[in-house]
């Protein structure tokens, strides 16, 4: 009904479009039964040996329309779909159909090539790695031990399923290495918001090193919490976990807190690296960037930090306090 | 939906928004006489039926930063070809980049090897190389060409072109200018692509804040906002995410002029003028006015469509308008053309006089993305959707006597699970979508659970706004559809990706992990397309037409690109008449790198059963 209504619209608006169509070539209906072969042979006539492309149909223009409709006619008794049915309802050619026209077939044919060349040629591949390094904290704090430099970064390189991570965190003194980390991890994403990470870490610093296997999860969880919670099997049974959070929040565009909370655990006591066994440490930090640029942003914070147990003993051994509260100034930069 | 409260002023002041340089970028567009879009400078206007096209490298300046651009014989926009239906046309592309490049012809039907993209149509435009393109036009109305290489078509390389129509214009107009609406950036597009992947949104500077929470209470109150925040941040979706590249790094052009330089069109009063709008753009949705003129749309994609006479319109990437306009006064209109994140806008003039100028609107306020959009129907939002007369489902779609379809020939066809047509889901308004076991995997975000074919919305950002504006259900191709037969068999396409990971697919499948769709040569198909993401999809199929049909299943409106928006469910039809290969992908420039493309196969039957077994 709505349909017929239309129709019937617009052929008011036609009859409004100063008889446009009363002027076009007379839509002679061609026999719908043609020689598909002899269509074919047609095809080729038309066209000129390859070298010099030449698909087009013939450029005469009065009999264009006929032509056109032999064309599509043609089209018709090849498809395979086409059916009484069909024929029944094309009892009037809509004047579009009458209008449009089917391209020739290619003259030339790509030949074929698997993606890898494809792409190239098309100068477009979903499958590209990509790279980004980020400085997520390069901050000076006045801890209770002396002002300290920390840094904690990460760097990966990958297409979308698959990449490489290193991760980089530690903190300076006196110009001393006192704790550091590193981590070379595969990164495969594995469902929405997670992807597992597994590879090696490695900490350095005051006391030996200490190498480990590392197994995690990284990603984002509901209301939008970065997470990190990784598993680490070291050498003489030694274990550790780790699992940090954090979040950003928008007062302006470019005015961002990020709260953030890391935590600790050690499954043996490891006293040559200050290291209780057990939740050993917590630190939770508000940090308040600005972004001069997305890439580029201060960022001001406090930290709170708190040993617990065994680690706590050592630090207090060691003349530092169990808990510090922290002031801090950093740049967060990334490309 | 439009939600008042919600929605906050664009405040220019916290985001860069590039004006451009009012002298201009190019000498040739920046005088006051314009380019093509003047008819009365040929300089920039190329008449057929032989061109001869030179794809070349030139300094442009549209921000006061010299930066290189793709141009076509030294212009941007490249030249405007015009064309008359029924010529055999040459067109003689020489490559002068140091890359390969690539010319496709948007919405002209052209033989498969004649259709410019690289790996599908031919192996592209070696540096120094001359392509010949020859084909017969057998279209007329306006389209636009523009680079299938990389990210030439970002850096400048596209262009109108206007095909006059062998028995003459359907709909006389005194006047007549292209209005080409592009998106130019500084920065490599390259870096742009990367920066999206390393941080998805890097460029929406338009976020939900603190201030926005405190807002939102005082208008909606505490619970209510609460569980706004709750449910967005569930689904780790942002509902302000709705353009990925914006006017942060854009300076939208019209003509090839930055807002500054004021692109000026000249009329006489009382005449009847066409502007012929192409959004040329790569990233970018417009929704376009002229304050204080009526726009009565005349065609669509080039195809002529019963007038329709509005205040605004949303053009989508690569979508084309043409529209009537009479100024009866003896004064200037703005053209404005805002983005559809409200980040910044491209801006010419029409006036009797050059130099004349009118206001310039103020950006839109900023409006986020409702439930509606998400395709999870109507919660929260009672009787704002116009048309959507509550929860009703929609009417089924009429086969016609004999009822249902014909499946018998299609059973060897159903080799990808969405193919083919089961009963439960034949109607394009039923809300149960089937969703691809790829659409779980990581690399989708999420899913719409109701989809609707909501044809009479205008979008998000434009529901309510006072204005009326332009809707697929206003759009009547005239002349009917170019095959009357009923759809064979249905395919069932979602859009899909993940925003943080910017990753882009058609259900849940990158360009790289998809065999191509086979389309039998003469078949009469149906493709619905569900927009299982936040982003609004301007979908391209090469070589075809795309007759879009309205909730009752009849025709609409002829396109080659179809915007498919969030949480629609969009149903059209296509007749297999090309025989080839095709591209087929969203027509959003970083999206089809990224993956959301598929090649389309047009091959005769014995064919596509030798490469389906």
């Amino acid at each position: 009904m709505r349909a017929a209504e239309r129709y019937v619209g617009a052929a008011v608006c036609l009859a409004f479009a100063a008889g446009a169509f009363s002027q076009e070539a007379a839509p002679s209906r061609v026999d719908p039964v043609q020689d598909t072969d002899e269509m074919q042979h047609m095809d080729h006539a038309r066209h000129d040996p390859p070298g010099a492309p030449e698909p087009v149909p013939s450029p005469h223009g009065a009999a264009d329309m006929e032509q056109a409709g032999r064309s599509k006619e043609a089209t018709r008794a090849e498809a395979p779909t086409a059916s009484p049915k069909d024929e029944a309802s094309a009892s009037e050619p809509t004047s579009s159909e009458r209008e449009h026209v089917a391209p020739d077939p290619p003259q030339h044919e790509v030949p074929p090539m698997g993606y890898s060349q494809m792409a190239a040629m098309m100068a477009m591949d979903d499958r590209e790695a990509v790279g980004k390094a980020l400085i997520d904290r390069f901050e000076w704090r006045d801890a209770n031990g002396g002002a300290a430099l920390e840094w904690d970064g990460a760097a990966w390189y990958g297409g979308d399923y698959n990449k490489l991570w290193f991760k980089t965190e530690g903190m300076r003194r006196a110009g001393t290495t006192e704790d550091a980390r590193n981590e070379l991890l595969w990164d495969r994403i594995f469902s929405r918001w997670w992807s597992l990470q597994t590879g090696i870490r490695q900490d350095f610093g005051v006391g030996p090193l200490r190498t480990w296997a590392a197994l995690g999860v990284q990603g984002l969880a509901p209301y939008f919490f970065g997470v990190e919670a990784t598993a680490y099997l070291g050498e003489g049974g030694r274990s550790a976990a780790r699992l940090t959070t954090q979040y950003d929040l928008l007062f302006t565009q470019r005015l961002i807190l990020q709260p953030e909370a890391e935590v600790n655990f050690y499954g043996k006591d490891d006293p040559s690296r200050r290291i209780g066994s057990g939740l050993s440490e917590l630190e939770v930090g508000l940090r308040l960037r600005y972004e001069l640029r997305r890439e580029f942003a201060p960022y001001l914070a406090l930290v709170w930090s708190r040993r617990f147990g065994t680690s706590a003993t050592l630090a207090r051994a060691a003349g530092e306090n169990a808990d510090d509260l922290q002031f801090v100034a950093g740049l967060r930069v990334w490309f | 939906m439009y939600r008042p409260s919600l929605a906050r002023p664009a405040l220019l002041s916290r985001r860069r928004f590039v004006q451009g340089l009012s002298g201009g970028a190019l000498v040739a567009a920046a005088t006051g006489e314009m380019t093509w879009a003047s008819a009365a400078d040929r300089s920039a206007t190329l008449f057929g039926p032989d061109f001869n096209l030179e794809i070349g490298t030139r300094e442009v300046n549209f921000t006061g930063l010299p930066r290189p651009a793709t141009v076509v014989n030294g212009q941007l926009p490249a030249p405007l070809l015009r064309m008359r239906q029924g010529d055999s046309v040459t067109l003689r592309v020489t490559n002068r980049l140091p890359v390969t490049s690539s010319i496709h012809w948007h919405g002209m039907i052209v033989p498969a090897d004649m259709d410019g993209v690289p790996g599908l149509s031919f192996t592209g435009i070696a540096p120094g190389q001359t392509y010949v393109y020859r084909f017969r036009v057998n279209q007329c109305g306006t389209y636009w060409y523009h680079a299938h290489s990389r990210f030439q078509e970002q850096t400048g390389l596209y262009g109108p072109i206007i095909i006059e129509r062998s028995s003459g214009e359907r709909h006389r107009s005194d006047r007549e200018y292209i209005v080409l609406l592009s998106d130019w950036t500084d920065s490599d597009p390259e870096h742009i692509f990367a920066t999206l992947k390393r941080k998805s949104d890097y460029f929406n500077f338009g976020q939900r804040t603190v201030a926005d929470f405190f807002a939102d209470v005082r208008t909606q109150g505490f619970e209510a906002t609460v569980a706004d925040r709750r449910m967005w941040g569930e689904m780790r979706m942002n509902p302000t995410d709705l353009l990925d590249v914006s006017g942060h790094t854009y300076t939208y052009l019209m003509n090839g002029v930055a807002p500054a330089g004021n692109w000026t069109g000249l009329f006489n009063r009382g005449e009847r003028v066409r502007l012929r709008f192409i959004n040329g753009s790569s990233m970018s949705f417009f929704d376009v006015r002229i304050p204080d003129l009526k726009m009565t749309v005349v065609a669509a994609d080039g195809q002529d469509v019963a007038p329709v006479t509005v205040d605004e319109f949303r053009i989508g990437t690569a979508e084309v308008l043409d529209v009537m306009v009479e100024p009866s006064d003896e004064r200037a209109y703005t053209i404005f053309a805002q983005s559809m994140d409200r980040s910044a806008y491209a801006r010419g003039t029409l006036a009797p006089r050059a130099g004349m100028l009118a206001d310039v609107p103020s950006l839109d306020a900023r409006v986020i993305l409702t439930m509606t959009d998400m395709g999870m129907g109507h919660g929260g939002m009672h009787g704002a959707m116009p048309g959507m007369a509550g929860d009703a489902p929609m009417a089924g779609m009429d086969h016609g006597p004999g009822g249902a379809m014909d499946h018998g020939d299609n059973a060897d066809m159903n080799h990808d699970g969405l193919t083919g047509m089961p009963h439960n889901a034949a109607r394009p308004g039923s809300a149960a979508p089937r969703h691809a076991s790829k659409e779980f995997g990581p690399t989708v975000d999420m899913q719409s659970e109701q989809p609707l074919p909501r044809l009479d919305d205008p979008g998000v950002g434009l529901r309510n706004n006072g204005r009326r504006v332009l809707t697929y259900a206003d759009l009547h191709t005239l002349g009917g559809p170019i095959d009357r037969r009923d759809p064979g068999r249905e395919i069932e396409l979602h859009l899909t990706g993940h925003m943080q990971r910017f990753i882009w697919s058609f259900n849940g499948e990158k360009f790289s992990e998809a065999p191509p769709l086979r389309f039998k040569y003469g078949e009469r198909l149906r493709i619905v397309l569900v927009n299982d993401s936040m982003m609004t999809h301007p979908i391209h199929l090469h070589g075809m037409w795309s007759e879009v049909l309205d909730e009752d299943g009849s025709f609409l409106v002829r396109k080659h690109t179809v915007t498919v928006q969030p949480g629609q469910r969009l149903a059209y039809l296509v007749t297999a008449d090309a025989l080839g290969r095709w591209a087929y992908h969203c027509h959003l420039l970083y999206h089809m790198e990224a993956g959301m493309f598929r090649e389309v196969v047009v091959a005769r039957e014995e064919a596509t059963r030798e490469h389906t077994t």
